[in-house]
């Protein structure tokens, strides 16, 4: 095969990888500093989609103009999550929130069958056919204007929890809790809004995904599972390293369904997640828990 | 406690069984009309369709199906059926559960399932209670190598969609003058992707075909971005493309080869999606041009052109499809053989399905007729063709109603 | 060696237990087709949650693809009968064994390399999608298209080969499920039942005590992989196909947990009353929504989850724990 074959299909992977990298940094959010399993994450961004489908084939907005709305109603919806219903479980055992989670996820995944139906949605906008030529090179348009919406609000992320008060005091707070209640940070608040953060990048991925697959209703547990290989993978709590995951299981993905079976290139993300798991628990850009 | 539920009718089974028996006394002693009312009232059909789940799509597309066929049957002078619904939830533990539930009810019949694998598990309850079951939808060849008494299927194996795919495909090459001289073969790894798979292997030899396969690629059936998948079918170098998709997979496809400046010589599809009305929304005047071998209507039967006017009227702008056609035809047999058995006794019933042969019928053969493992081994199966939102049977010649185009046009030409 | 297994069980609770027993064993007689279809997928959950119970309730580890032993247990069983016509009470050695390697292959990856809690569970799940996905290109049994065993119209019961009736299939999981219950019931009153307990409680404190804590770990997960092969093995005679998108999805995985969590970790009986609340609140469901004429589909589900919701958040503890409250039954640790 040519060796544009090969750069073509690595370059996709890592413009999805992306997205799927920001979805990622909102667990990464979410199970670092809150420590739960938010087993629920998927389905979480399978709302963003079909509200970001709603807005489109009903109202012609563009979803890659609806990512701010969209994060910010996530954030709501998250918060409100957070604060309603998860608080109590967070010193609860992991089976607990597990069980709570997955029940918050089944509501989700079935009230959405209900009121949209099992079939696939989609958003075809004008440019959702188009190309880019670059040398031997074809890029796909919409990845292309995905990928850059996702630097650019994944830099923005990355801004505020460094230079932010808030976001500083969120860092302390997955640092060391003890630490954060003895300083006088009112933890509570800071999780709730820790979660609707994680939330809203989901909102936003969620915004720009609907514009390179499908959604169904089944989406959602495919997306939480996809989530947590790549916090693990990329690491746990690091930012960097929940994007760096994404692009890496992207290209991964697309390079093993190139060279091997694609039916099988699933089975790579696997192993490359057990092998992480037994010999750098920590991810690749993570830190050691103290 | 777990309920037991009672016929949801209102009528016990024992109060049924009396009925239909002074009833059929009746008909043996009694008046020179044998009125199929007097045997006893509507039978009992339980239906069995994935409502919900994956396949939900397409259960609620053949439940159109289910609901046309009272008026078309009471046309037809056939008996009346009591449709009992029944929703598989696309898993197997669950159609079980829902057969024998069914059979509980006092259903004297089933009609299902859509799916191979969930038709399996209702096959094996309903031999086990001697109920006949008529497959509408399911391609796996083993339901009926079994050795099964009660298990009738009126649609094709994945062997005999195979046959009916080259022959026609052969056809529709002379007709033209163009063939490819190379297809890669692109098919989704689940249980159909699989059968035709291997059923390929065994079939393609005997044809003879003008073209070699270069490469098979499998997909996962939950895929969410096929462009590694199509960019690997570009790079073979292959004239043509040949296909088992499903449907989000058919759009997924055609996006990726527009994408990737990709327009084959053909695109021929051996299964469902390519020509689904969701298809043809989607992508409008990118949807036309593939060609679909699938079990299909005969254009030219006097009950296709009466299902297709009925669906019309009920669901306007919904094409007549593989899932309207067989679930009406399995609720046809049914109700045949329950007119020439007069009985709703599930061993005469069963006996009547296998003598039957109804020539005035909607899919394409000389009719509806069972070998002895069940099967009607006579269907033949169509090649369609996407053509301005609308199907057109372009092969066999004797139920063609159209001409094929060949190649297909290339996408970028396509205002 | 009776009166020692029913040491420390209050007198009302064994006759409570004999009576559940004794309906149990009645139920063929009175209850139609359907019911007892009903029954046997109660008993099966039970037995499954039972067995997974072992790793989580006994020894702590959450283990969320357990899937993969039922899926190993019934290809196992399966295939040996459709190639070799080995009979399924002798395949089950060949099940139990090899969910019992995979069960030690994790185990031993999991425990020797520290990875404990959430990512123990993710892995887990990690490798119950490798096998699904590896089985899905399985030729040999059938791969994504499906492994059928061979039946017929059954006109006396086969034990030996597992071809019959429900009747039969609901006494041979029952049996099932009354061995695994005295199973756990033993083990949980011998030593290794207590230093389980031990490393469920405080593992750093346990090994601090001096106990083997990898090796106390490998017994829980290797004996609750080969329990669930068993339930794998019935599976595949009972339901006569396998697809490997069925048997080793995550979502088998979560149906197989759900019962055991909202019954009671760690409870013998958690497990039963978990499966018996699931399996009626779904039937329930959807009596209630037929009666109301409702067919939206996944309105069942919607009501499933809220009713999960509600069991988590108002009986942390499980529901057995203060059901047994109520009935005044509660022992050591029944």
């Amino acid at each position: 095969m040519a060796a544009e074959i090969y750069l073509n299909v690595a370059v996709s992977g890592v413009l999805t990888g992306l997205v799927y990298g920001l979805m990622a940094v909102g667990l990464s959010v979410i199970f670092g500093v809150v420590r739960v399993v938010n087993f629920a994450h998927g389905e979480m961004m399978t709302i963003a989609m079909y509200l970001a489908i709603v807005l489109f084939n009903g109202f012609g907005l563009d979803p890659l103009a609806m990512v701010v709305p969209l994060a910010a109603v996530l954030f709501a919806l998250g918060y409100a999550m957070q604060a309603g219903i998860i608080n109590p479980f967070i010193t609860r055992p992991e089976h607990s929130q597990f069980i709570l989670l997955v029940a918050i996820a089944l509501v989700i995944v079935n009230v959405l069958l209900i009121v949209f139906g099992p079939d696939a949605h989609n958003v075809q906008t004008a440019y959702s056919f188009d190309s880019f030529l670059v040398g031997p090179l074809i890029i796909d348009a919409t990845k292309a204007y995905v990928g850059a919406a996702t630097v650019a609000i994944t830099a923005a992320l990355f801004g505020f929890f460094r230079l932010a008060p808030l976001g500083k005091a969120i860092r302390a707070c997955a640092d060391n809790y003890i630490g954060a209640l003895v300083v006088g940070l009112n933890v509570k608040r800071l999780y709730a809004l820790t979660f609707g953060l994680g939330a809203a990048c989901v909102g936003a991925a969620g915004s720009m995904l609907v514009l390179l697959v499908d959604v169904t209703p089944a989406l959602g547990p495919a997306l939480t599972l996809l989530a947590f290989i790549i916090v693990i993978t990329g690491g746990l709590g690091s930012m960097p390293g929940a994007v760096l995951g994404g692009v890496l299981i992207g290209v991964t993905e697309a390079m093993a369904g190139l060279f091997f079976t694609p039916s099988a290139k699933s089975m790579f993300s696997f192993a490359l997640l057990v092998l992480v798991l037994l010999f750098r628990p920590q991810g690749i850009l993570g830190t050691r828990p103290s | 406690m777990i309920p037991i539920t009672t016929n949801s009718a209102g009528l016990t089974r024992r109060a049924f069984a009396a009925g239909a028996g002074a009833a059929g006394l009746l008909a043996v002693t009694g008046t020179p009309f044998n009125s199929v009312r007097a045997q006893g009232g509507p039978l009992k059909v339980g239906v069995l369709l994935p409502r919900s789940g994956a396949q939900a799509g397409i259960g609620q597309d053949c439940q159109r199906g289910v609901e046309l066929a009272p008026a078309i049957l009471r046309e037809l002078s056939l008996p009346e059926l009591a449709i009992m619904n029944a929703d598989t939830e696309t898993n197997v533990e669950v159609a079980r559960a829902r057969a024998e539930k069914l059979i509980n009810e006092g259903a004297q019949l089933l009609v299902g399932a859509f799916d191979s694998g969930q038709s399996t598990a209702i096959a094996q309850v309903a031999e086990q209670k001697g109920i006949p079951f008529v497959i509408n939808i399911a391609a796996a060849p083993q339901i009926t190598e079994q050795g099964y008494k009660f298990v009738f299927r009126n649609f094709p194996t994945a062997g005999m969609i195979l046959s009916d795919a080259f022959a026609n495909q052969k056809e529709l090459f002379e007709a033209t003058g163009v063939a490819p001289k190379s297809v890669v073969f692109m098919h989704v790894n689940d249980t159909f992707g699989t059968s035709m798979q291997q059923g390929i292997n065994a079939v393609m030899p005997r044809f003879n075909m003008p073209y070699q396969i270069v490469e098979q690629i499998a997909y996962d059936p939950t895929a969410r971005d096929l462009s590694v998948e199509v960019a690997k079918a570009k790079a073979t170098g292959a004239q043509a493309l040949l296909m088992v998709s499903r449907l989000n997979d058919a759009i997924l496809i055609t996006r990726e080869l527009v994408k990737q400046r990709w327009s084959p010589m053909a695109v021929l599809s051996m299964g469902p999606g390519w020509y689904e009305d969701q298809y043809l929304k989607t992508l409008g005047k990118l949807s036309d041009g593939p060609i679909s071998f699938v079990p299909w209507y005969d254009p030219h039967k006097r009950l296709s052109k009466q299902l297709d006017a009925a669906l019309a009227k009920a669901y306007p702008g919904i094409n007549m499809n593989t899932n309207h056609v067989f679930t009406f035809e399995a609720l046809l047999v049914a109700a045949d053989a329950y007119k020439r058995a007069r009985s709703t006794d599930p061993k005469a019933l069963a006996d009547a399905i296998r003598t039957t042969n109804i020539t005035d019928n909607v899919s394409i053969g000389p009719g509806i007729q069972f070998n002895d493992k069940g099967q009607n081994d006579k269907l033949k199966n169509a090649a369609i063709q996407n053509r301005g939102g609308k199907l057109l049977t372009i092969a066999p010649k004797e139920a063609s109603n159209a001409k094929p185009e060949l190649p297909m046009s290339a996408y970028d030409r396509r205002g | 060696m009776m009166a020692r297994l029913l040491d420390g069980v209050p007198r009302r609770g064994l006759g409570l237990l004999a009576g559940l027993l004794a309906v149990l064993l009645a139920a063929p007689w009175v209850a139609n087709d359907y019911v007892l279809t009903i029954l046997i997928i109660v008993l099966y959950s039970t037995y499954t949650g039972q067995a997974w119970n072992v790793l989580m309730g006994f020894a702590g580890q959450l283990s969320l693809g357990h899937a993969i032993y039922v899926g190993l247990g019934g290809y196992a069983a399966a295939a040996l009968y459709v190639h070799f016509g080995v009979a399924p009470w002798l395949g089950l050695a060949a099940a139990v064994a090899i969910a019992a390697a995979c069960g030690a292959v994790i185990g031993f990856l999991a425990f020797r390399f520290g990875v404990g809690g959430v990512y123990f569970a993710i892995l887990t799940i990690a490798f119950a999608e490798f096998a699904r996905i590896g089985f899905d290109h399985f030729r040999w049994v059938g791969a994504s298209s499906g492994f059928f065993l061979p039946v017929a119209n059954y006109t006396r019961n086969d034990l030996w080969n597992l071809r019959g009736d429900p009747t039969m299939f609901y006494y041979v999981m029952l049996a099932l499920t009354v061995a695994a219950f005295t199973l756990c019931h033993v083990l949980l009153k011998s030593r290794v039942g207590y230093y389980w307990l031990a490393i469920r409680e405080d593992e750093v404190a346990a090994r601090s005590l001096g106990i083997d804590t990898f090796r106390y770990k490998m017994y829980a997960i290797v004996l609750s992989g080969g329990m669930t092969a068993v339930a794998g093995a019935f599976f595949a005679f009972y339901y006569n196909n396998l697809f490997p998108e069925q048997v080793f999805h995550i979502s088998r995985s979560i149906e197989l947990i759900l019962g055991p969590i909202i019954g009671g970790i760690g409870t013998l009986f958690g497990p039963l009353v978990g499966a018996l609340l699931l399996t009626g609140l779904s039937e329930a469901m959807q009596e209630l929504l037929t009666a109301l004429g409702l067919d939206a589909p996944g309105a069942k589900q919607v009501f499933y989850g809220l009713c999960l919701l509600v069991v988590v958040m108002a009986l942390p503890g499980g529901v057995w724990p203060w059901l047994a409250g109520k009935l005044g039954v509660t022992g050591p640790r029944s």
